[in-house]
């Protein structure tokens, strides 16, 4: 119990941009095949440290198979709001659950060089409790931990839709469904909110049985996967709007609302158009009347490709898609960060009119039929995947793997795991040549958390002033 | 006399001082609306249910006091009440949830329940039922009507005291912050009072059994 507020709790998103930098990167080490244990690699990302861009310390769990994607912190800067009740925590703990056993790992980083799980949740418990499996998302929120499932009960986990549950921000104890009306919502994925104006939105990717062995071509052909997002009452637990963003626009993933909580409006990637594989940004705002609205503001497009050169799943198309995966807005909610997971780029987009995105800068690293070095002149598996941005904005890093069998379809001769950093500075967006981690073999990477918290994680309850 | 009355409005300013009665959503609330006319909204709504709640507390010990012949158990009861409300304060450090479930716009509701939840009330009731008693023995003995609306009227003007020193302490902080020092401040002022407040109910609850058996 403190006696002060955590140091890393910023009221508001201009504060957090001026708080000290990040010293450490907690990143996502996944075995791809279930050999190894998974872990979370601290990553010391200090330019004046000895061991800068290297992997200082390693979370190994017990367990195999868990598959690690996405995670978050206990509490975020949101818990400083006096509604929560409980204004005094620290940030201190990842959540880290394993999409594919559904067992969710609580590792204490306080001394990130010392990091170790702190308590393990069972599947059962998550099963019992919840009616959910495959937990994923993860954001601290007005009544706990909030987490996305993509899966519901059953062995597949198609009995019953996916949702969001609670867990105690102090005990972690799973305290149950958060949904009290979920209106159409059969399917999930990303959900994020604005606590001052109480709205939460969520989207969709697909159910397990089209995404555990990979992605399934006749249901993507056939506009099988999600393609609505859900806004709901947040304190209310109601799901009040669903808006279909058109059956065409596949897979809408990650949900990034501004950070100001005066603002009214956000952002959602959507994966692939099936119409002409085009990859697409939706902006969603709340109208006059306070009905949601949206808009596709970028479109991507594919690049024509000889089909031996492309893996069994793309010949028949002659292209490569951009496969937007994932999508990460600055604090100042000035540029939106696009990662072309198929084209091999990372784009970054000033979204100061967030009806009219311009293409800011542009890194190309990776790629289907590609495969661009990195500026050292090392490979870089995959394509430029989660990525991550320092809260002033200087610095965005970004690891490659999508998901295990994903990588295996649309990379199938690639293996490993990197993570790389671009600097956002008086030369534009560069990758930094010298910043440059290579995973231990056997492992690939996912998602990256940085110390004192980042641009996908923290919910600010006071505005820019 | 003059001390409880003192005691009433330093209770104010404690309760207005703690950022868990309220003050920093009024500094939220008056920059998510972009008008300064939203603070003094919000501070008057976080007052309204502050009083509600101190009001609904004192209320019906004021109806008690009429039994005259058992003032100094009622007086001795309600010491014991409130220092159980603080000892339990200390053992459950968990907060109460039920508030997060609360709109952030619903000031007035959100101010009611975070008052009754942390006994905010029951520390005015021993002060409120010492100056009752003194009251009754300045004027002798009154019939039991006019002892009860006495009672009543001074359940009022304690509450009403108590809520606007807090709303006055909880003010200045919260206009402070706005206009001068700005939210970077917010993180440096904000204390956890948890235990100095659960600690403050058990010394006023004890007090308050000290000076019904002392016959203050």
């Amino acid at each position: 119990m403190n006696l002060r507020p955590d140091p890393t709790f910023h009221a508001s998103a201009k504060l957090a941009m001026q708080a000290p930098v990040e010293n450490y990167a907690f990143t996502v080490m996944l075995s791809p095949d279930g050999e190894q244990s998974d872990g979370i690699a601290v990553v010391d990302v200090n330019p004046k440290s000895k061991t800068y861009g290297e992997i200082v310390h390693q979370v190994i769990v017990d367990y195999k198979g868990d598959e690690f994607h996405h995670f978050g912190w206990n509490a975020c800067s949101s818990a400083l709001s006096p509604l929560t009740g409980h204004a005094f925590l620290e940030r201190r703990y990842l959540i880290v659950p394993g999409i594919r056993s559904s067992r969710i790992y609580i590792i204490d980083v306080k001394d990130p060089l010392k990091a170790k799980v702190h308590k393990v949740i069972e599947p059962e418990e998550v099963f019992e409790k919840t009616g959910y499996s495959r937990p994923h998302t993860i954001h601290c929120g007005p009544e706990g931990i909030y987490v996305s499932t993509l899966g519901g009960g059953g062995e597949d986990g198609t009995d019953g839709p996916p949702g969001i549950f609670i867990m105690d921000c102090e005990t972690f104890e799973i305290i149950g469904q958060y949904e009290m009306d979920r209106g159409a919502q059969d399917k999930h994925y990303d959900f994020w909110w604005n606590l001052p104006q109480d709205y939460m939105v969520s989207s969709e990717w697909g159910l397990p049985p089209q995404f555990e062995n990979g992605v399934v071509a006749e249901d993507l052909l056939s506009n099988k996967y999600g393609h609505s997002i859900h806004f709901w009452d947040l304190r209310k637990r109601k799901n009040i709007q669903t808006m279909d963003l058109g059956e065409n626009h596949q897979m809408a993933l990650e949900i990034r609302p501004a950070h100001d909580p005066t603002k009214s409006y956000g952002f959602c990637g959507v994966v692939v158009d099936t119409t002409n594989l085009q990859g697409a940004i939706f902006t969603w705002w709340r109208d006059d009347d306070g009905k949601w609205q949206s808009k596709k503001t970028i479109t991507i497009d594919p690049r024509p490709e000889k089909p031996e050169n492309l893996p069994p799943l793309l010949q028949g198309f002659e292209a490569v898609p951009p496969l937007v995966t994932d999508i990460d807005l600055s604090l100042d909610d000035k540029y939106l960060y696009v990662a072309c997971w198929g084209l091999g780029e990372m784009h970054q987009y000033d979204v100061s009119d967030p009806m009219n995105p311009v293409l800011a800068g542009k890194v190309e690293v990776g790629g289907i039929a590609k495969g661009t070095n990195h500026p050292n002149g090392k490979p870089f598996v995959y394509g430029p995947q989660m990525v991550e941005v320092s809260r002033d904005g200087k610095r965005v890093y970004w690891t490659n793997s999508l998901y295990s069998t994903w990588d295996d379809q649309f990379y199938p001769d690639d293996e490993g795991g990197q993570m790389v950093m671009a600097n956002n500075d008086e030369n534009g967006f560069h990758l930094d040549k010298d910043f440059y981690v290579d995973f231990p073999k056997g492992y690939r990477s996912h998602q990256i958390r940085l110390e004192g918290g980042d641009c996908s994680t923290d919910s600010f309850c006071y505005p820019n002033v | 006399m003059a001390a409880l009355w003192w005691a009433v409005i330093f209770s104010g300013f404690y309760h207005g001082i703690n950022p868990g009665m309220g003050w920093p959503l009024a500094v939220s609330a008056a920059l998510m609306e972009r008008k300064t006319s939203a603070l003094p909204k919000a501070l008057g709504m976080l007052a309204l249910g502050h009083f509600i709640a101190m009001i609904g507390i004192l209320l019906p010990f004021s109806m008690m006091m009429f039994l005259v012949q058992y003032e100094i158990e009622i007086r001795v009861v309600a010491g014991v009440l409130v220092i159980l409300m603080g000892l339990y304060l200390l053992i459950n450090r968990r907060h109460p949830k039920f508030l997060a479930r609360v709109h952030p716009a619903r000031l007035a509701l959100w101010s009611f329940l975070a008052a009754m939840a942390h006994g905010a009330g029951l520390m005015l009731v021993p002060i409120y039922l010492g100056i009752c008693a003194i009251a009754e023995n300045d004027t002798g003995h009154l019939a039991i009507e006019q002892l009860l609306s006495n009672n009543i009227s001074t359940a009022f003007i304690v509450a009403a005291t108590h809520t606007l020193a807090m709303t006055l302490a909880g003010g200045v902080i919260a206009t402070v912050i706005y206009y001068w020092l700005g939210l970077k401040f917010l993180s440096k002022t904000w204390f956890n009072l948890d235990i100095v407040w659960a600690l403050s109910l058990v010394l006023v609850g004890a007090f308050g059994i000290y000076a019904a058996l002392n016959g203050h």
